[in-house]
């Protein structure tokens, strides 16, 4: 982690950067500093703030220029920064997805415990044991980018990625996971589905999770998976980290 | 029926969009809205709707529409050509950038348009769409907003209002901030991944706008930019404007339906005072770029929309000066059944009219 480094994004956004790498470290900073904005925001300060976004290594911050200036942005984001160097990380919102390992639903498992050298349950028991963290939303709506990969299982991306992944596909690629929320082109591995909608626009939110979330993913097997993608799903009711 | 607008033939890429779907972007859904803002915001007062309000972005041509409500007020914004045939058979020209008063069963023909990719259609009180997560803006790739997040198709467009409401058709009359010269950029966020020479090269040199551009955004065809050490990047944020560089070096100028994060380089951002000139840029169209402070752009947007909303402020009733406004003697059913041989009863604005 460095100093807090402004870069410009024209005259409409700025970021506030802390690293050039994924270090959770990083992260943490990054949304801790989301947390006392928006906080801040809430109690009508930082007038002509649009919105935030919370990446890997920094926090965009999005401002109109009829309302308010970068000079005066900058300023307040650095104190704010200054602020939540002194304090402890906020608590993050913890869930568990369940996964379907099994059959048409994982059709890269088999390539990926090849690739790997572990048999396709080790594979399978090295996804889900960890604790990933949710880093950054983008791509596609709702698509959340997870750190916590098992090294073991880091591979390059497909060299001939797919031009339709099904929606909930679990997938790794390089040190991330994902699960994709939507239909789309893609050139991760597929380990699994998820059955859970993680981007329904008519539901509030329209996306479940958000960047400093943390995720496990729980096996389940095909016969609960219909059941499953009827629940509107809730963060585990222990939200401290 | 419900009042509405039938679409005969809906037009090429045309989509409904507002001003975009802002405080999405940290769940990863991108903003979209007016490639022109300036566009829809002079569309809409035409027919005195709040500047917001959802309107047809029309690109390359426009759709073929029949008036099914007693009357509507409709303005195009941008430089399209149209042709209006009413209910009795007549075929007139009208001309952009003013509000017309149509009646039921005209045709309204919006046929291509010449001198900017995009044109705006709006309608007096909006259409009655709902807004999904609060705009009317649509992505296409996502398929994400009204009208099931897809381009529209022939069909019936519903309005909010059955008949036009009893005032004068108005008339732009100045021509709006668009700006002229090189686009202006700032340099960053990642200018630094890049070659110094590089840098120079982009704002030195004429690139053309690909064939290969969408709302997504435009390839640029110049001089290729040279990346220090790769094109790749940790992931981060995007804003329309941003020129990103993959790796074959060739620069890609990001428009409204960007995607909210990306892991090429940016090696600068064109200024939001430039953003709807650049809406408007079709493909073969040339561009040079300037480099300026994040002061001297936010200043810029200032005079900008200090200028936008005098041009909008200034929009004036239609005056039939010398001459006999006949439609208007067609709705008050003080004749029937003439034929016109009058086109274009007011001038083009930048002609100078009224």
């Amino acid at each position: 982690m460095h100093p807090p480094r402004i870069t410009s994004l024209g005259d409409t956004a700025f970021n506030i950067e802390y690293g050039d790498d994924l270090s959770l470290e990083v992260g943490v900073r990054v949304t801790a500093l989301n947390a006392a904005v928006l906080c801040a925001r809430d109690q009508g300060e930082l007038t002509g703030l649009v919105e935030t976004v919370p990446t890997f290594r920094s926090l965009q911050i999005v401002y109109d220029p009829l309302v308010t200036s970068r000079a005066v942005l900058e300023a307040a984001l650095l104190a704010l920064d200054a602020q939540i160097a002194r304090s402890s990380s906020p608590p993050s919102r913890r869930w568990r997805l369940p996964v379907c390992y099994r059959g048409e639903f994982a059709p890269d498992l088999t390539a990926v415990a090849t690739a790997t050298g572990l048999s396709c349950d080790a594979v399978i028991a090295r996804h889900c044991a960890p604790d990933y963290t949710v880093r950054m939303l983008g791509f596609l709506p709702g698509f959340a980018y997870l750190t916590g990969l098992d090294p073991a299982l880091r591979l390059p991306r497909r060299s001939d990625p797919r031009t339709r992944v099904p929606a909930g596909s679990v997938a790794i690629a390089d040190t991330l996971a994902a699960v994709y929320p939507s239909d789309s082109p893609g050139g991760w591995h597929l380990l699994g589905r998820c059955p859970l909608p993680l981007f329904d626009p008519s539901a509030t939110p329209p996306v479940l999770l958000s960047a400093g979330d943390r995720v496990r993913f729980e096996p389940v097997e095909p016969d609960c998976f219909a059941a499953l993608a009827a629940v509107r799903p809730s963060p585990e009711p222990d939200q401290t980290a | 029926m419900s009042p509405s607008l039938d679409v005969l033939r809906p037009g090429p890429r045309t989509s409904l969009q507002d001003l975009g779907r802002t405080g999405w972007r940290a769940m990863g859904l991108p903003v979209s809205g007016a490639m022109d803002r300036i566009g829809l915001r002079l569309a809409n007062a035409l027919v005195g709707n709040p500047q917001n309000e959802g309107c047809l972005e029309l690109t390359l041509s426009g759709p073929l529409l029949r008036i099914e409500t007693d009357s509507v007020r409709i303005a195009i914004a941008g430089p399209a050509r149209l042709t209006l045939t009413t209910a009795r058979g007549e075929q007139r020209t009208l001309s952009p950038d003013r509000s017309w008063r149509l009646g039921r069963g005209d045709l309204l023909e919006i046929g291509p348009i010449i001198g900017s990719a995009v044109a705006y259609l709006a309608v007096e009180g909006g259409f009655a769409i709902d807004p999904v997560l609060g705009s009317l803006s649509t992505h296409l790739g996502a398929g994400l907003g009204p009208l099931g997040g897809r381009a529209l198709g022939p069909g019936l467009l519903p309005l909010r209002r059955a008949e036009a409401g009893s005032g004068p058709d108005l008339t732009l009359t100045r021509p709006l901030p668009y700006g002229d010269g090189p686009i202006r950029v700032i340099p960053g966020p990642q200018a630094e991944a890049f070659t110094e020479a590089s840098l120079a090269t982009l704002l030195s040199s004429c690139y053309r706008v690909g064939m290969r551009s969408d709302r997504m955004g435009m390839r640029l065809e110049g001089p290729k930019l040279v990346h220090r050490a790769g094109a790749d990047i940790v992931s981060d944020g995007i804003v329309a404007g941003c020129l990103q560089v993959s790796g074959d070096g060739g620069p890609i100028l990001l428009l409204a339906d960007h995607q909210t994060t990306g892991g090429y380089a940016k090696i600068a951002t064109a200024i939001s005072a430039d953003l709807p000139r650049l809406g408007r840029a079709a493909p073969g169209d040339r561009l040079f770029f300037q480099a300026v402070t994040v002061e001297q752009a936010e200043a810029a947007r200032r005079d900008q929309e200090r200028a936008l909303l005098t041009g909008l402020n200034a929009l004036a009733p239609v005056a039939e000066v010398g001459r006999i406004d006949l439609s208007a003697l067609y709705r008050a059913e003080l004749i029937s059944g003439v034929v016109t041989g009058d086109d274009e009863p007011v001038a083009r604005p930048e002609a100078g009219a009224i």
